[in-house]
């Protein structure tokens, strides 16, 4: 492999660290520590405990119980305050002028040195426990590579120290205060009512399920599951079964949705977007656990307007950033690009405007050209094909073994095939692009409909694919390779003339030269641009 | 709304606009190997099938056959593909941007300006280095980015490699 890397790119983001701490070197808050560590194993041990001591007691007596689960339950509470312990012991970190110093490690000894210049993200963030502690984990990202590699986490840091080390390690990214376009300060503020949207996505059924899941689970533990299944059975008796059925699904969708409230409130409490003065932009939300999710702007490379159908009826949207190496090591991914969560469209389009400083014209709602009509064609034959083929399973296996798979096959066709068109139709709608003077917009989907705006110039190449039928019909996507975010976007079945006019404009030069036919843009910049390998096959 | 310009199709009678296809075909020698490839991939359907067949009389009928049907599949294949692929794999370098063209039922072009790439490598598989090939793959920051041109005689792959590891230098800019 080569590195074409022109600037002198001697040392590593990371590397084995040789400094040999002194007294100066800062440590984790020891009494936090050990309390958080001793809590965190208490809470699934005396749950483990608990229901040890009721079996056991069932058999026996409390006081065997109490013999068999207490001693246990102590050491390893203990074992839990020893390991925070010497967490605290082994960790100590530093920041000099160059780099991030971290020495830590509980089983394995890890030595890190990252340079001040590459750190891409610091966050913070709280559950109840530390909070109560006045404590933070501080998670600090190179954002080089997805995965842990480039990330360094310290647990736990004093809120003060945390903030401060926020700001030591993001101070780099201050913007020298050229361009006088900066505006410090709240670019969106949480609103309660904003909870009406929670509901509306699949998260209330998916919850229902895990609460019936959870309910089935905990009454096994204790032995009642078929007192539970024996219960729900009787019901089925007290009216028709339609009717029964029905009562249970809604009441699991009740439970699901209250479920999603609770989960949108854990979430977004509080929720804040600021642009702080060193440059980043700032998500600060949560109710019982706080998060503090900073993005430097020069890592942003554009925003998704983002229209799940449910929150898209209700008219509205959600805003996520499209950001180069954005938080590795985190598991909800999704949540820490989001912006906004699910908020009016118009305040979304101006928030994804204030974001990307084009407050004038907010591109996410700029006048979009609609795709050929061809476009529409295709997305009905995909449309009535996904719905029609299983239905012809459904009549052969009919005709082979019994009717009652043809009226099934009937009946749902007539439910499922004006859905689809529905669906189809409303797909070609969502289709369409533009061109502002720093975006290239793109809206698309139906059931998620996404419009991204890019910015021109973290366009690193043009993908143009263009499939036998897509040829016939004049059709091709074009896709916007970026480092940002899923790593490309597409301008999906654009007009041919029109989609590589779109490429070409969006990012000058780049695809002139190799551009032909009659309406082949003129004046191209090296259009006999000379081949670096000359030899011709 | 100001400063938007959509962009507006042309609907004139004349030739619409299009890529051009990249001004090199890959080397002659990557029929052969595609030939070895398509080969090899259904060889290995057809010979456990055949093996199995020759081995269990009482499901001989029904291994064989299959096995047979797979192999006139994979023959022409063998024939046909690596033929239209050599129509269809094209690149090209220029000082500006890496240009491939791949594919012909989804035909797919890649574009990468040399100001933009990040690591510059040519990969030769067992098989490659049989026919004397090479696969050159320019990656830039984007995850789906990279542009391949594959079937190149391994000399010039290497001298591309060296030319571009040069021409991306002399660009020093944030790639991503």
């Amino acid at each position: 492999m080569t590195a074409p890397d022109g600037t002198p790119d001697t040392a590593p983001d990371t590397a084995p660290d040789t400094a040999v701490p002194d007294a100066s070197w800062d440590r984790l808050d020891r009494r936090a520590a050990v309390l958080a560590a001793a809590l965190y194993t208490a809470a699934p041990v005396v749950g483990g405990a608990l229901l040890t001591a009721y079996w056991v007691a069932v058999g026996t007596s409390l006081g065997t119980a109490l013999a068999w689960t207490v001693p246990p339950s102590v050491l390893a509470v203990a074992v839990g305050a020893g390991c925070g312990e010497w967490m605290w012991r082994v960790t100590r970190y530093h920041v000099d002028d160059e780099r991030l110093h971290v020495h830590t490690g509980v089983v394995f000894r890890k030595r890190l040195a990252l340079r001040r210049e590459r750190i891409r993200s610091v966050d913070l963030s709280a559950d109840p426990v530390l909070r109560v502690l006045g404590v933070a984990t501080v998670r600090v990202g190179t954002g080089e590579h997805a995965g842990t590699e480039g990330t360094v986490t310290l647990w736990p840091v004093r809120r003060a120290a945390a903030d401060a080390l926020r700001a030591t390690l993001l101070a780099h990214a201050a913007r020298t205060g050229t361009d006088g376009t900066r505006t410090d300060g709240s670019l969106a503020r949480f609103d309660p009512r904003w909870i009406r949207y929670a509901p509306l996505s699949f998260v209330p059924p998916v919850l229902g399920a895990a609460a019936a899941g959870g309910a089935i689970q905990v009454a096994e533990w204790f032995g009642l599951q078929e007192d539970l299944f024996a219960a729900v059975g009787s019901w089925f008796g007290l009216a028709p079964a339609v009717l029964v059925a029905l009562a249970l699904l809604g009441a699991l969708l009740v439970v699901g949705g209250v479920a999603a409230l609770a989960l949108w409130v854990e979430t977004w409490w509080n929720h804040t977007l600021d642009r702080e003065a060193d440059g980043t932009l700032r998500v600060r939300r949560g109710l019982l656990t706080t998060r503090s999710i900073s993005l430097e702007e020069s890592r942003l490379r554009g925003v998704e307007l983002v229209e799940p159908l449910g929150v898209r009826l209700a008219g509205a949207a959600r805003v996520d950033a499209v950001a180069t190496g954005l938080t590795t090591g985190e598991k909800d991914k999704t949540e820490s690009r989001t912006l906004l969560p699910a908020a009016p469209k118009d305040l979304a389009d101006q928030v994804a405007a204030a974001v990307l400083r084009e407050a004038a014209a907010p591109p996410t709602s700029a006048p979009l050209a609609g795709h050929p009509v061809a476009a529409r064609g295709r997305r009905l034959r995909w449309a009535l094909t996904s719905v029609l083929a299983p239905e012809a399973v459904l009549v052969v296996l009919g005709l082979l073994l019994t009717p009652v798979l043809l009226h099934v096959a009937w009946v749902s066709a007539l439910v499922l095939v004006p859905v689809a068109v529905v669906l189809a139709l409303d797909a070609y709608r969502a289709l369409g692009h533009a061109l502002t003077p720093t975006a290239l917009v793109a809206r698309a989907g139906t059931v998620r409909r996404a419009t991204v705006a890019l910015q021109r110039r973290g366009i690193v190449g043009w993908t143009v694919r263009q499939s036998v039928f897509q040829r016939r019909a004049g059709l091709l996507t074009v896709l916007a390779t970026t480092a940002a975010g899923t790593g490309a976007y597409a301008v999906r079945d654009v007009g041919q003339a029109e989609g590589l006019a779109l490429a070409d404009d969006a990012v000058p030069g780049l695809l002139r030269p190799f551009l032909v036919g009659d309406d082949a843009p003129t004046g191209v910049p090296g259009a006999e641009a000379t081949d670096l390998r000359g030899t011709d096959h | 709304m100001a400063g938007v310009t959509a962009p507006t199709s042309d609907d004139s009678a004349r030739t619409a606009l299009t890529l051009r296809p990249p001004r090199h075909a890959v080397d002659r020698r990557a029929v052969g190997w595609w030939t070895w490839q398509v080969v090899l991939w259904f060889a290995a359907g057809v010979v456990p099938l055949a093996v199995l067949g020759l081995l269990v009389p009482p499901a001989r009928t029904w291994l064989l056959l299959p096995a047979a049907a797979l192999a006139v599949v994979g023959a022409v294949a063998a024939v046909a593909l690596p033929r239209l692929w050599f129509r269809h794999h094209r690149w090209e370098v220029t000082d500006e941007a890496v240009y491939t063209r791949t594919g012909w039922f989804f035909q797919e072009w890649r574009v990468a300006p040399l100001s933009r790439i990040q690591t510059v490598d040519t990969v030769r598989g067992p098989l490659e280095q049989r026919f004397g090939l090479a696969t050159l793959t320019v990656t830039t920051a984007s995850a789906r980015g990279a542009v391949k041109a594959t079937g190149l005689d391994a000399a010039t792959a290497a001298a591309l490699a060296a030319d571009l590891t040069l021409a991306t230098q002399a660009t020093p800019e944030d790639a991503t």
